[in-house]
């Protein structure tokens, strides 16, 4: 493991000047990230350790559904970090809209694929749900449909950062992709209550009164925040990343590569 | 403990193909990104160890 470097050298950063702050940012967040992403990988690993073993080898099986409910610790999760994932990455597009914030962009760029693979998995793992409890693997119900259309707008905004070859323009459009995405995110969440639909009612609420010992949500809960300790690791070590490859004309940037290769 | 026996839990009562089939695409998925994040990063030190160092880098470096 490499230890980060110390602050010192050539970007001074002048007490009072905002804009020189946020031109620094990157190289401030730089060492705080990698702090952040071991840390956070160290807890998902225990958190999904245990919600695995709640959801799997203490909390009873469902007794309308059976075993096959068991799918809930892992899809409602998914879900849950999608959408969250969304909102936190729009956050992030709108402040990337501010004149001199450097990083607001990165972590745009460092969030969608952690984003979209979490909405690709509360398809999969719907569908695996849906064949034995729905007898189908797929249909075109509202609140699937919008979850499907989530993952359109995490894999658009992936497209345009990867595709357009001006970082600067391609940060500015998928900005505006991610922020004409929002509207999604209120449709996925009451699309339960707007529509009589097959998607069935919230587990979370509901099994929490009907759970015998409540360990359902517990096991969701724990799963939930595993998954959210895991996304802000890989967030941090892909935004790394990023500031390392924006940051490739500034000394600190390649003595660190060297250092740490 | 709700299993009988380790056969039970595996059978997850005739669901086994979805639950553990979930399980799987959950922590493939999971692990991957973990996996392709370590390579990026490799690539990404290399890349930069490569670079000359910032002195020598002239106005002819795109910036993309």
């Amino acid at each position: 493991m490499v230890t980060d470097r110390p602050l010192q050298g050539s970007v001074a950063v002048p007490a009072g000047s905002l804009e020189r702050l946020a031109y620094g940012a990157p190289r401030l967040f730089f060492p705080l990230a990698g702090k952040l992403a071991g840390w956070c990988m160290l807890i998902a690993v225990a958190l999904c350790g245990v919600g695995l073993y709640i959801g799997f080898f203490v909390a009873p099986a469902e007794r309308g559904q059976g075993e096959v409910f068991r799918i809930v610790f892992l899809h409602v999760p998914a879900a849950w970090m999608s959408l969250f994932i969304y909102v936190v990455m729009s956050f992030w597009a709108a402040m990337s809209l501010l004149p001199q914030a450097r990083m607001p962009a990165l972590m745009v760029r460092a969030l969608a694929p952690t984003g979209a693979m979490f909405a690709f998995l509360a398809l999969g793992t719907g569908a695996l749900w849906g064949k034995p409890a729905w007898g189908t693997w797929w249909t075109w119900d509202p609140r699937l449909t919008a979850e499907f259309s989530l993952l359109c707008f995490f894999l658009v905004c992936i497209a345009v950062q990867t595709a357009m070859g001006d970082t600067r323009r391609a940060d500015r459009l998928s900005t505006l992709v991610a922020l004409a995405g929002l509207f999604n995110i209120p449709v996925i969440y009451a699309s339960l209550r707007w529509w009589l639909i097959v998607h069935q009612g919230p587990s979370f609420a509901e099994l929490g009164v009907r759970g015998s010992i409540g360990w359902v949500p517990v096991g969701i809960l724990l799963m939930t925040l595993g998954f959210w300790a895991y996304s802000i690791a890989a967030a941090m070590v892909r935004v790394r990343c990023l500031i390392l490859l924006q940051e490739r004309h500034a000394a600190w940037a390649i003595d660190y590569a060297k250092e740490a290769q | 403990m709700i299993w009988h026996s380790a056969q039970e839990f595996f059978a997850m009562n005739g669901y086994a193909l979805y639950v553990w089939g979930a399980v799987i695409v959950t922590f493939t998925c999971l692990f991957s990104e973990v996996v392709l994040l370590a390579l990026w990063r490799r690539l990404v030190l290399q890349y930069l160890s490569a670079l000359p160092p910032a002195s020598q880098q002239g106005e002819t470096s795109s910036d993309t």
